[in-house]
């Protein structure tokens, strides 16, 4: 199964509390290598986000992201796994579940758009 | 005779259902609506047959292959779809080999884990297991939290789809998930019993979760944790008869009528929770199934054994701290060192806050305040537990402690 990894902030992470958290190179070395983390990247900013809308055939731009919300996005993987408990661990061992949050989105199926 | 082979039929449901919900789960690839429609499809087969037929040798064995027939059918109808042509086309069609009851797969333990995935919300895990390990229909479950038909059906609803969408799992997980996932589930089943141990039209609750902590037990007989569940469960229903008066009061542990317990479940509660503890890894569940089983093997409650529950208590904050642990603690020492004992550890509690909204923590400082002998103070304490109690049967028993004797 594929999931969508969002790699999020959290606005009441207190700085101390991901002592001991595992280095993202690593990571991205180690899930790599296991055929697991298929892309992804950091993102900038929300500040520097554009979000897009066609209304009534018009293209609509907003300076920002599409919503105000203290938590941001920082990046994204895309990962490959057999269940939900891989996700999980895989996700577990990120530095940004230590120093932020991290949502598991998985895909629909290829044969179901 | 049909009222007989009903009784059997229903005895079958009871035990049967959710075997036959597992093997199904697996048997159609993961199609948890197909299955629950194929299982309660054969129920309503041997309904139908068997009061003539008379019940088969092999029941179970002869539900599942009935509900595998029923799920081939219904698999090969929707044939048109091309995803579920090829789903069927990579399965054996042909009629499944008739297996025993023997030979059926347990994996009830695999549906439990499944429904209990730490992923789904509480409300979502409890609302699956009663549906799918229970057998409750939706309108059962949502008379029993009190919910209308139609909140709870989309509870269940979403708990399935994201079960299928999100990719959780169908098994026992691994050893190194196990001391995270075990205690779900087992937290799961308590708070069944929970819910139906303070209301009696709710007893069956009761009675479900035994049955699951039984089932737990038989599959993972290496998990004291689980012992312990069923032995504590075992250990509080078997009070039950007489936690209640006639006029619907509630009925302190040493005022209970120690007859209307019932004896032979407190003693395989209490086998149950020694031979738990004899592993060596005494967990919460173990600790609190060995504090009831001290109040329930007492003869007479001037002859419970306090000193052993002051050290089960303070093991118990040990492992797994909380106030509430600390207020049983103190009125255990209540009653081995006395009232003003008591009293110091309950002010500590007190002067930390967490408890203040909680009226069993200003009915028990009242109750030693008055056992002190210094009744002003204790009627202050009964007026705020008074206050704060949840139930009318609770108000009652606090009025009553107010009025003078």
């Amino acid at each position: 199964m594929k999931y969508l990894m969002l790699v999020c902030t959290d606005p009441n992470y207190t700085p101390g509390q991901d002592d001991g958290a595992p280095d993202v190179e690593d990571w991205v070395e180690e899930m790599d290598g296991k055929g697991i983390r298929l892309m992804g990247n950091r993102t900038r900013p929300a500040s520097d986000a554009t979000t897009v809308r066609v209304r009534n055939r018009e293209v609509l731009l907003t300076d920002g992201p599409y919503a105000e919300t203290k938590d941001q996005i920082a990046g994204f993987d895309i990962l490959e796994c057999a269940d939900l408990d891989e996700a999980i661990d895989v996700a577990s061992k990120h530095p940004m579940a230590w120093a932020g949050m991290i949502e598991l989105r998985p895909f629909w199926p290829d044969d179901e758009d | 005779m049909t009222a007989q082979v009903k009784d059997r039929i229903a005895g079958i449901y009871a035990d049967g259902w959710s075997r036959i919900v597992a093997t199904m789960i697996r048997f159609t690839g993961g199609d948890w609506d197909l299955a629950e429609e194929c299982a309660q499809d054969a129920f309503t087969k041997a309904l139908q047959r068997w009061p003539e037929s008379g019940v088969p040798d092999q029941p179970l064995a002869w539900l599942t292959t009935t509900a595998r027939h029923r799920a081939i059918d219904r698999m090969r109808r929707a044939s048109n779809e091309a995803a579920k042509l090829r789903e069927v086309a990579a399965m054996d069609l042909e009629p499944p080999p008739y297996l025993s009851d023997g030979e059926i797969p347990d994996e009830r333990l695999e549906l439990m884990f499944t429904c209990c995935h730490p992923s789904l919300n509480l409300d979502a895990q409890v609302a699956l297991t009663l549906r799918s390990l229970v057998g409750m229909s939706t309108a059962e479950i949502a008379r029993a939290f009190l919910v209308p038909e139609r909140t709870m059906g989309q509870r269940i609803f979403r708990a399935k789809q994201k079960v299928a969408h999100a990719g959780i799992p169908f098994r026992v997980p691994p050893g190194h998930l196990l001391p995270d996932r075990l205690p779900a589930v087992l937290h799961v089943v308590y708070l069944l019993f929970n819910e139906g141990y303070g209301d009696p039209q709710k007893a069956r609750l009761c009675r479900e979760a035994i049955r699951l902590a039984r089932v737990v037990t038989k599959l993972m007989p290496d998990e004291p944790e689980a012992q312990g569940l069923l032995a504590l469960m075992l250990l509080h229903d078997a009070r039950r008869p007489a936690r209640v008066d006639p006029a619907g009061d509630l009925v302190t542990l040493d005022e209970q009528d120690r007859t209307l317990w019932d004896q032979a479940q407190i003693a395989e509660g209490a086998t149950i929770c020694e031979r738990a503890l004899r592993q060596g890894r005494a967990g919460p569940f173990q600790l609190q199934a060995a504090i009831a089983a001290c109040h329930a093997t007492a003869p007479v409650a001037a002859q419970t054994d306090w000193p052993q529950i002051v050290g089960l208590y303070a093991h118990l904050a040990r492992i797994a701290p909380s106030p509430i642990v600390e207020l049983n603690r103190a009125v255990a020492i209540g009653m081995v060192s006395g009232p003003e004992a008591a009293l110091r550890l309950v002010e500590t509690i007190a002067e930390s806050g967490q408890l203040n909204d909680y009226y069993l923590l200003h009915a028990t400082r009242a109750d030693l305040l008055r056992r002190a002998g210094r009744a002003e103070d204790a009627a202050d304490h009964y007026r705020s537990a008074l206050d704060l109690a949840p139930s009318e049967a609770e108000r009652r028993f606090l009025r009553n402690r107010l009025r003078p004797h």
